[in-house]
């Protein structure tokens, strides 16, 4: 092993390492979008860093979190039984789990008695077709109950949809009044006036126009799904008028006399200049609304008795039994949970289309 | 899951995929045996069983075709039916059951009622318990200047009924109604108002209302949870009262005759199944019920009056064997005198303002309750060998015979309604108006 070797062997590896650890860097933006920020300093380390430097980051970006979820579940688990209810003491982190496994093996057993419809249904048909009457077959979706997760997924599709028609309403006339002062002048009251709005305020008023306007019942959207979506959209979108207003507002002048030298339309002004340097406000302002939506999805759900996690928490509530609490707990975590990931969600997309940030 | 009897010529049923309505109560029974037992699928129908709010949802649901049918309160098809706070025409084919309610005071009424109560030799209070003792309570809240306030569930329900009859029959007036002032509180010396439900145990803990009247399990509950201590049941105020029905619209049944036959087989199917062999198969029943897709309540608190007996004080459990009655004592059967009897109360308290001819009575009822359905399912399931003739009152014109078996004992008879609304103390007679 000659010494010249053993240097350039030695810079070669110094190469890989150093594009190892620009790859490294590269994707902690988007792990710690994704809320895995803790994995890079354990990328590093795995890499060959300086331990020690690299601890000291997982310390801040791990252990403290951990710690306060470990204090809080201990805190709980000793003050939960010293509160009596009428439906017996408050459950713990133990109960609250075991009824998720519970909820869990509802799920199980309402696919299972699914299965045998459809077994007893082929059965029939079968039977049918064997006996000459091929009249007599019948295709029928199972009328089973709604599980934990079909309401989740309820809810996400119903909060998806109030969150599409939010941005689809919000993002133009958010341009429109960052492009023109009369027409902000105008809208400024009207978003003032309805912005502090509850949703259980709007519900009764949606509920009844959507009764009358919605006639035509497609299968996919039924119209409790679109009352309470309708729900969220107008709770959702203020803060995305809002935000998209300001981002749109506060463009660089240069830019705009530029646009102006150029003699661009306005098609290609929105296009090329607004949209590009509003970009990121108009994110900040989607991200509020979809927090916002969601919450106010789960108290519209329980009002209206719409399908959803809103209503699995008030049937649980009428319920009374002793195991209502630990499941309305487990809903709860769900739907925080599930907030968390839709807010990860828009901060990724929102990295992903903003050039400053990432550049 | 085998069907029992042989299989017979299926219905040709115009509507199988069908949407019915329930209140979390034990009497919702009959509909959820009969889609867990498969008495709907044998029957063709693909069910889809919705737990709703409060009653009045429910009736929207009905009303506006989201529902094709629901858990009634008795009173809810005859009010929306003579405009009643709603106006739709409801029919019913089928009773779903008797009895089945009580009435239940906060532990702080109790105490103020118990040193009147007379004891029997284990000294227990002797039962039934009349109103009367209610009133050192009255008159204590009415010295603290607080008023006495009653949950019942609904302004139509059975118990709001119920509740009045034995507040009158023990000399308090439960107020009247009037077009005007539909409150129900008028001249009143408590006041009654509606509560949900499965709301009522916890309306009671925070001291918003002193008592109510509902049906189980939350006379139970109130039991298990220490908040309260029933004090009747409604056996006690009228011995085998009619309940709950089976409601959907007139235009439903109208174009979907079969369905509505075939939904009426599956309900008696599934009522005999929860009284049969002496209520051997309540257990199961409960089982189901405490499903939180169903009722949800815990097993046990519901298997309390499932299984016949009944817990008044903590540990003061008495034998009522006829506390849910589905089957027994032709419970399905859609008798016009139910119906008439509901309307009498209705006129007693104000809710229909003027006087209605005796014939008036019998119209409405005939016009709702619609035996012609229930007889044609029988008369099947009697065929397919599921049920027995003698199970059914073919010959019934529609009424009970007359029965005083009411804790004032009052006699009723659903022929002569007017004469009836006129035998009491408290209430409006022929020409008052409230």
């Amino acid at each position: 092993m000659s010494i010249v070797s053993d240097v350039s062997g030695r810079s070669r590896s110094d190469q890989r390492r150093q594009k190892l650890f620009a790859a490294i860097n590269r994707a902690s933006a988007w792990l710690s979008a994704l809320g895995l920020g803790w994995l890079t300093p354990l990328l590093k380390i795995a890499a060959g860093d300086d331990p020690r430097e690299q601890l000291g980051e997982l310390r801040d970006s791990l252990v403290f979190p951990l710690m306060g979820i470990v204090l809080f579940l201990t805190a709980w688990a000793m003050l939960a039984p010293q509160v009596q209810t009428s439906l017996g003491a408050i459950p713990g982190p133990a109960q609250v789990w075991e009824q998720a496994g519970a909820l869990w093996q509802d799920h199980v057993a309402e696919r299972e008695k699914e299965a045998s419809f459809y077994a007893r249904q082929d059965e029939r048909n079968a039977e049918a077709v064997a006996e000459g009457r091929p009249e007599d077959v019948k295709l029928r979706a199972y009328t089973g109950k709604p599980t934990f997760l079909d309401q989740i997924l309820t809810s996400l599709k119903t909060v998806g949809l109030g969150f599409l028609i939010a941005t689809a309403v919000a993002v133009p006339l958010g341009i429109a009044s960052g492009l023109s002062r009369p027409f902000n002048g105008a809208l400024n009251p009207l978003v003032q006036l309805f912005k502090p709005v509850s949703p259980l305020a709007w519900l009764p008023i949606v509920t009844m126009i959507v009764s009358a306007v919605y006639v035509d019942v497609n299968e996919a959207f039924p119209k409790a799904l679109v009352i309470s979506a309708v729900t969220v959209t107008l709770c959702s979108l203020w803060p995305t008028l809002i935000n998209t207003a300001l981002g749109v507002a506060s463009i660089d002048k240069d830019l705009v006399n530029v646009g102006k030298v150029l003699q661009l339309s306005t098609l290609t002004t929105i296009s090329k200049l607004v949209l590009p340097s509003a970009l990121p406000l108009i994110f900040t302002g989607l991200r509020l609304s979809l927090g916002v939506g969601w919450m106010v999805l789960i108290a519209a759900e329980m009002l209206a008795q719409n399908p959803g996690l809103g209503k699995f928490v008030w049937d649980e509530f009428q319920n009374g039994s002793s195991n209502s609490l630990a499941r309305i707990m487990v809903a709860v975590l769900t739907i925080g949970t599930i907030g968390f990931m839709l807010d990860r969600v828009m901060f990724t997309l929102q990295t992903a289309f903003t050039f400053s940030s990432n550049r | 899951m085998a069907p029992l009897g042989a299989q017979a010529e299926m219905l040709d049923v115009e509507k199988d995929e069908l949407k019915f309505g329930f209140i979390k109560l034990t009497d919702m029974a009959p509909l959820a045996v009969a889609y867990e037992l498969g008495y709907f699928e044998d029957e063709g129908l693909f069910v889809t069983l919705e737990p709703q709010a409060n009653w009045k949802v429910l009736l929207d649901g009905v009303i506006t075709g989201e529902l094709d049918g629901a858990h009634m309160l008795a009173g809810q098809p005859l009010a929306a039916t003579i405009g009643y706070g709603t106006q739709a025409h409801i029919v019913t084919p089928f009773s779903m059951d008797l009895n089945g309610n009580a009435i239940t005071v906060s532990n702080a009424v109790w105490e103020l009622m118990k040193p009147s109560l007379a004891t029997d030799a284990q000294g227990l209070p002797q039962h039934p318990i009349s109103a009367e003792a209610l009133k050192p309570a009255i008159e204590s809240f009415a010295a603290e200047g607080r008023p006495f306030n009653l949950g019942m569930v609904f302004p139509v329900s059975t118990h709001n009924y119920e509740l009045r009859y034995w507040l009158a029959a023990g000399g308090i007036n439960p107020g009247f109604y009037s077009p005007e002032d539909v409150s129900g509180q008028i001249g009143a010396d408590v006041y009654l108002s509606v509560t949900p439900p499965p709301q009522m145990p916890a309306t009671l803990e925070a001291g918003t209302i002193d008592g109510y009247a509902v049906g189980e399990p939350w006379n139970q509950a109130a039991v298990f949870k220490k908040i309260g201590v029933p004090v009747i049941t409604d056996y006690e105020i009228w011995k085998n009262n009619p309940e709950k029905v089976f409601g959907m619209t007139a235009d439903f049944v109208e174009q979907n005759p079969n369905t509505a036959i075939a939904v009426t087989k599956a309900l008696i199917r599934a009522a005999k199944w929860l009284d049969e062999n002496d209520n051997a198969n309540r257990g199961e029943a409960v089982d189901i019920l405490a499903r939180p897709d169903y009722v949800g309540a815990d097993a046990a608190v519901i298997a309390n009056s499932m299984t016949g007996t009944f817990e008044y004080e903590q540990g003061d459990k008495r034998e009522v064997p006829d506390f849910n009655v589905f089957y027994r004592h032709f419970a399905t059967y859609p008798y016009y005198s139910d119906a008439v009897w509901y309307l009498t109360q209705m006129r007693r308290w104000g809710q229909i303002a003027e006087d209605k001819p005796d014939d008036w009575y019998a119209d409405v009822a005939k016009s709702v309750y619609r035996p012609d359905i229930y007889l044609k399912a029988a008369r099947m399931l009697v065929d397919e060998g599921l049920i027995d003739e003698a199970d059914v009152p073919w010959d019934s014109d529609g009424y009970r015979p007359a029965t005083a078996d009411f804790i004032d004992g009052v006699s009723y008879d659903g022929r002569t309604p007017n004469a009836y609304i006129d035998s009491f103390a408290i209430g409006l007679k022929t020409g008052e108006t409230p």
